[in-house]
């Protein structure tokens, strides 16, 4: 089973996240900050990460960057949480080597689609 | 999958709103009270964010259009583009509690005061100077397939830029995407792929051409490549007929099926839809090789001249004219070769805010980057060059330069110090310059360092100029306490050498208390180099223009043999080493008195002089570089070659590569210390 860790300050988002890829058939591991998630990262294999890039301690763009140099997880594919109208967050996630982007407001199906897209 | 699924997660959302509005609430406060800092405002922004998000997943229009409106201010608060004065914290508290009614409203389906939360998101929009952009929580982002009648073709080139596969973007897992929107052919181009010990597993080397027969439509194809389509070359256009993949010949060659034509043509370059013909993708090899042509065709051309120039050209006077004219072209055509190559110093430029905005984060200060000149272009080769060192200025102003808010402020100053990056051309040459309103530098500092490390002797004077300097000496740190940013080992010695290495200057004008100004000044190309031509014996060598300070023929009273020294030259009351090229590369037939053939002195890296002794001098004149690297191996106290006009190959001296060699000829080894007028 595909394992995606989801990263973001908002426990209602992450339980959505949860909830919504636990039902399409993917295990979901939960990280409150980047720093977590690096600890989460730590422990063992992850097959994908949806991240948000506004969060405390360290934000979604440092992560990104840390995952990048990590030789154990640079190829790790990399979601980030951002709005469509917010070309600059999307090309700074980008440029940091961010896979893709999910557009908000949260939606269950796209959801799975796209990380169908990155992670099948 | 049904929205209502989600509704299970709405008292937590609730639960959560409660937490971030409270913890907000707090420090806001803490903010009005001219307490709590940016980290605050950071959090604040957060809550307001995170509120929105889940708003929009569960369909709180309202709440969504105002949380937006109120972001984008705090957005632009804790960017600095608005500041937080009383009326302005006012309305951030009146905004935040409106927030918290529309939550709590949400929450219980009662009804909320619309005119008053219309009113308020009005006054942080004037607040802001102009309207936020719409929110997208509000608008439902779903993928409509297009429903067409029957299957439509496609053509698509797809080739991966090399960073592709550095971001986790699978190749493969696209090629399966588009097979399940249709019937799908793939050619793969393995053309760029190196052979095994050139390639680097990281990079993307594949591309691709497909043909896919499909009812999806466009978007769902553009669909597919919509996370690589700034990371890739794409072109989708529709085909009407069957493209005949396996007979090029017949394909028409403006009709799309051309793109199926056999991998070699296809690298024959770019093929764009007509309204981006105003530029066109090439590449860089081929750039390098139409330089070295015309380098040819300049030598060539110089060659000519001299040729003519010893015939009796009477009756020719058009053979002449001709000539002339030809030599103009010449000179111009090299010239639009060059532009070709040249690029804005934008591309370095544009990597220093960043670095400003961390690093005087992380150091506490507050800075202001101004750039001046960013479309100055320069060639391609001297940008590549140029990022390390002028990353390492920037740093260094920012922890040495600019001092903290707080001194600052002591001091008259403004909080905010300003560093200013400038580019422009300047009689043939870029000049970039890196200026900072901070403290200058410590002279006495400086000074104290130099004669601990010593590299000066304790009773030496020395003039601020000269001070100012010596910060360009080796393995000097003048940061009080050695920090990770700047105070790493690599210090401006580093800089001046690369700056050198690349026929540049290093200029520095520092006043206490009111900053520095350091002045890169380099050549716009690495292609070629004036140089002075002087004859050693039989031999001919290039010394680079811009290391000649003078050249002379020295009395015989001036020459002097010092110790451990060989032959000094005493020049205004300097002794200048002299360096016999002859004996270094073991030219015969060469004048090996200096005072019967000439000294040209040159300056080397940490701004010592030395004295080349040459026979004589025979021109100055723009020659081609040629690599001696790839063409041969490197040897010392030689940069690179050349082809005269003569068709004679020319050495081009590394006047810095010399005095090393002369150091280990007269003293055995030993680096030679600082020589300083004294």
């Amino acid at each position: 089973m595909k394992r995606v860790l989801t990263v973001d300050d908002s426990k209602t988002m992450r339980d959505m996240v949860s909830f919504t890829l636990k039902q399409a058939g993917y295990e979901v591991l939960e990280a409150g900050d980047g720093s977590q998630a690096l600890s989460v990262l730590g422990n063992g294999r992850v097959d994908c990460i949806i991240t948000d890039l506004n969060m405390p301690v360290m934000d979604g763009l440092q992560l990104i960057r840390s995952v990048r140099a990590n030789p154990s997880h640079k190829g790790t594919p990399i979601l980030m949480l951002t709005t469509e109208a917010d070309d600059t967050k999307k090309s700074a996630g980008r440029e940091a080597g961010a896979t893709g982007w999910l557009v908000k407001p949260f939606d269950p199906e796209k959801l799975v689609q796209t990380v169908r897209k990155v992670c099948p | 999958m049904a929205p209502d699924d989600l509704s299970q997660f709405k008292n937590t959302y609730f639960e959560e709103c409660g937490d971030l509005l409270g913890a907000a609430e707090a420090k806001l406060i803490a903010l009005g009270d001219g307490q709590g800092g940016s980290e605050d405002l950071h959090a604040i922004f957060r809550a307001v964010h995170s509120i929105k998000g889940g708003a929009g997943a569960f369909g709180f229009e309202r709440l969504v259009r105002f949380a937006h409106g109120f972001e984008t201010a705090l957005d632009a608060l804790r960017n600095g583009e608005l500041t937080l004065d009383r009326s302005g914290h006012d309305l951030v508290m009146r905004a935040f509690d409106m927030l918290a009614d529309l939550v709590r409203s949400c929450r219980d389906g009662i009804d909320v005061d619309e005119a008053r939360a219309a009113a308020i998101s009005a006054q942080l929009e004037r607040w802001r100077g102009g309207p936020a952009s719409p929110p997208t929580e509000t608008v439902p982002q779903r993928t409509v397939p297009a429903t067409e009648a029957g299957p439509q073709r496609f053509a698509i080139r797809f080739r991966p830029g090399p960073d592709l596969l550095r971001k986790a973007n699978e190749p493969l897992l696209l090629v399966r995407e588009l097979r399940s929107l249709g019937h799908l052919e793939v050619v793969v181009d393995r053309s760029r792929m190196p052979t095994l010990d050139g390639l680097d597993p990281e990079t993307a080397y594949l591309a691709w051409d497909f043909v896919i027969d499909t009812t999806a439509g466009r978007d769902a194809l553009e669909a597919v490549f919509e996370f690589v389509a700034d990371e890739c070359e794409l072109d989708i256009r529709s085909a009407e007929t069957p493209p005949a993949a396996s007979d090029p010949a017949v394909a028409p060659v403006a009709s799309p099926s051309l793109e199926l034509a056999p991998a070699t043509e296809r690298r024959q370059g770019d093929r764009r839809s007509s309204e981006r013909s105003s530029t066109i993708r090439v590449d860089i090899d081929r750039i390098d090789r139409l330089v070295n042509m015309v380098g040819e065709i300049v030598i060539t051309q110089a060659m000519l001249s001299q040729f003519i120039g010893q015939l009796h050209t009477e009756g020719f006077g058009a053979l002449g004219q001709g000539l002339e004219a030809m030599a103009q072209h010449t000179r111009e055509l090299q010239e639009s070769v060059m532009s070709v190559r040249a690029q804005p110093v934008k591309s370095v430029f544009s990597r220093m805010p960043r670095l400003v905005r961390e690093l005087s984060a992380s150091l506490g200060k507050e800075v202001r980057l101004v750039m001046i000149g960013e479309a100055t272009e320069v060639d391609k080769t001297v940008i590549e060059q140029l990022s390390d060192p002028l990353v390492h200025m920037v740093r260094n102003a920012i922890d040495h330069g600019i001092e903290m808010p707080d001194a600052r402020a002591a001091k008259g100053k403004p909080r905010e110090g300003t560093i200013t990056l400038s580019a422009e051309h300047r009689s043939g040459r870029i000049v970039i310059a890196i200026t900072d309103d901070g403290a200058g530098i410590d002279r006495e500092r400086v000074r104290q360092k130099c004669i601990e490390r010593g590299l000066i002797g304790a009773d030496q004077v020395l003039d601020a100029d000269e001070i100012d300097n010596l910060i360009f000496a080796p393995g000097l740190s003048t940061a009080a306490q050695v920090s990770d940013i700047s105070g790493r080992g690599v210090g401006m010695d580093v800089v001046k050498r690369n700056i050198q290495e690349l026929g540049g200057r290093v200029h520095i004008r520092s006043t206490p208390g009111q900053g520095s100004r350091f002045t890169l000044s380099l050549p716009l190309t690495l292609a070629v180099l004036d140089g002075m031509i002087v004859s050693v014996g039989a031999a001919r060598y290039v010394v680079p223009l811009t290391n000649i300070i003078e050249s002379l023929r020295p009395q015989v009273s001036a020459v002097t043999r010092l110790v451990n020294r060989g032959h000094v030259l005493m020049i205004r009351g300097e002794y200048v080493q002299l360096v016999y090229v002859h004996e270094l590369f073991s030219i015969a037939d060469a004048i090996t008195d200096a005072t019967r053939g000439l000294v040209v002195l040159v300056e080397v890296e940490g701004g010592e002089k030395i004295g080349l002794v040459v026979d004589e001098i025979l021109g100055q004149q723009q020659v081609v570089i040629k690599s001696l690297e790839t063409n041969y191996s490197q040897i010392g106290g030689i940069s690179a070659a050349t082809i005269l006009g003569d068709g004679r190959v020319a050495l081009i001296l590394d006047v810095s590569g010399i005095r090393h060699l002369a150091a280990e000829r007269t003293t055995g080894a030993a680096e030679p210390a600082l020589l300083l007028a004294s």
